[in-house]
């Protein structure tokens, strides 16, 4: 798959609303992994997060962001999917600590995806096990960079790929993404 | 002139209720040491709200949203803002209670048919709920029109010129605390927030919202907050015959229920219905007998 950005064209409309973006971020934190632990301080009083505009919300239907925080068993990659194909667009992943880039201390387990990537298009990465608050707020600083120059386009890349994440997220979950159980 | 005027009003709703909410927001942070976002990023959060993609879940979905948006906007055209009311009348504090209801139930019409389990849960606490505050509330307000001969805001405004002492606020004082009370759960604020409890029950109403539909209820929310410490500044400060003085009290109004409102905890919500019916209706009943009975002053 083609991981380079194409260098598209936004018209005026399409900045200035990338423009808001930037500023107003609202995550969704998908908290199975370890890593959450490490959110609650960047929010509160030491760090605050929200002084940049990004806060959390409770739903899938209001967030801009995913965070996947940690290691994701197939079991939850699959709600995970459910989740992502829930937002609504412009949306972003951002994946937490290093089981979601290599897999960390679970790189060998049986029953744990390694590369978040290969199944959800990843925007930022934040390396570390677990990463600290200030590497978080630099991961969100540098999303908003991101989204202000028109670069965090994941979404575009998971329409565009479908079928390659699709192949990928069946590969994973024995064959079925959609499971009414 | 009178299509001037409405534009004015509901400009001004939308700018300084949503000024109100990034106030609060700033006012919540202080509180609790943090730096807190800009003032204005309640407005940046609509304008990106409405730049996303939306999700709708069918007509009455859509179509409540409209009527509540719709229903708030009318109400905002009843309340006098200084000199600036579009529409007035003998009865339109009535009205306004009643528009006010349109409001709720469109929202509670376009939450349920988004037929996420969640959002029924919310509404049926919200409704619950509505029985406790709105209670007191109108005891005391119909107790006031009895004393004053009126029904009109602006009527009720009129009597308390001449000086800070004819304010409402002095003259009926249980009630002026009754109401005060009561607009915590009319705008939703933190003792009255089970409906939207984010944490027990993900955002309530909210949870199916997305997009444009979301960004349509933030502003329904800045109108309610504005139109009800509106009638607050109006029946119990004296009004304001200055545009800018009312934005004033407003503001010094909603200020103070932040900071009540930041250091306290939820109700559960047989708590909301328990306490209300207590204590609120208690001092409501006991203001309107003396309403009644003596007349003010
Ligand atoms: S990267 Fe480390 S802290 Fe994060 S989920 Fe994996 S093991 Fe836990």
């Amino acid at each position: 798959m083609d991981r380079k950005m194409s260098p598209e064209t936004r018209s005026a409309l399409e900045k200035l609303a990338d423009w808001f973006r930037a500023r107003s971020i609202w995550m969704l934190h998908y908290c199975t992994g370890c890593g959450a632990v490490e959110l609650p301080p960047s929010m509160t009083s030491r760090f605050d997060m929200e002084r940049f505009g990004i806060g959390p919300m409770a739903t899938p239907r209001q967030a801009d962001v995913l965070l996947i925080t940690g290691y994701l068993a197939t079991k939850t990659l699959r709600r995970v999917i459910y989740t992502y194909e829930q937002m609504q667009t412009p949306k972003y992943v951002i994946g937490f600590g290093s089981c979601t880039i290599n897999g960390g201390i679970y790189y060998d387990s049986y029953n744990v995806i390694t590369r978040l990537d290969l199944y959800l298009p990843v925007d930022i990465y934040i390396a570390g096990c677990m990463p600290r608050p200030e590497a978080i707020l630099t991961a969100f600083n540098k999303l908003r960079e991101m989204i202000e120059k028109g670069e965090a386009n994941g979404w575009k890349r998971y329409e565009e790929n479908k079928e390659w994440y699709r192949a990928n997220q069946l590969k994973a979950l024995n064959g079925e993404v959609y499971v009414t159980r | 002139m009178k299509i001037l005027e409405s534009a004015a009003v509901i400009i001004t709703g939308i700018v300084f209720g949503l000024f109100l909410l990034g106030v609060q927001r700033k006012l919540v942070a202080r509180v609790q040491r943090r730096y807190g976002p800009p003032i204005w990023q309640q407005f940046i959060d609509v304008a990106k709200l409405f730049s996303k993609s939306s999700i709708s879940h069918g007509f009455v979905f859509d179509m409540g949203v409209m009527m509540a948006l719709g229903g708030t906007i009318a109400t905002l055209l009843f309340v006098p803002i200084g000199k600036l009311q579009v529409l007035s009348m003998s009865g339109d504090f009535i009205v306004v209670v009643y528009l006010m209801a349109v409001a709720s139930l469109g929202m509670a019409m376009s939450a349920v048919n988004s037929g996420n389990p969640n959002a029924s849960i919310g509404v049926m606490r919200a409704l619950t709920q509505m029985f406790g505050y709105e209670l007191p509330y109108l005891m005391v307000m119909m107790g006031m029109m009895f004393a004053y001969r009126t029904s009109s805001i602006l009527g009720m405004a009129q009597v308390q010129q001449g000086g800070i002492l004819n304010w409402n606020l002095f003259r009926v004082p249980i009630g002026a605390i009754v109401v005060f009370i009561s607009m915590f759960g009319i705008s939703g604020k933190k003792p009255f927030d089970t409906p939207i409890a984010p944490a027990e029950i993900a955002s309530g109403p909210m949870v199916e919202y997305s997009g444009k539909f979301l960004g349509s209820l933030t502003l329904m929310h800045a109108l309610v907050i504005f139109v009800d410490i509106s009638i607050f500044v109006n029946v119990f400060l004296g009004g304001a015959s200055n545009y800018w003085f009312f934005l004033l009290k407003v503001l010094a109004v909603f200020s103070l229920m932040v900071l009540i409102s930041s250091v306290i905890p939820r109700f559960r919500v047989e708590q909301v219905v328990t306490f209300s019916w207590k204590w609120p209706l208690f001092f409501a009943v006991i203001q309107s007998v003396i309403l009644v009975a003596m007349g003010v002053r």
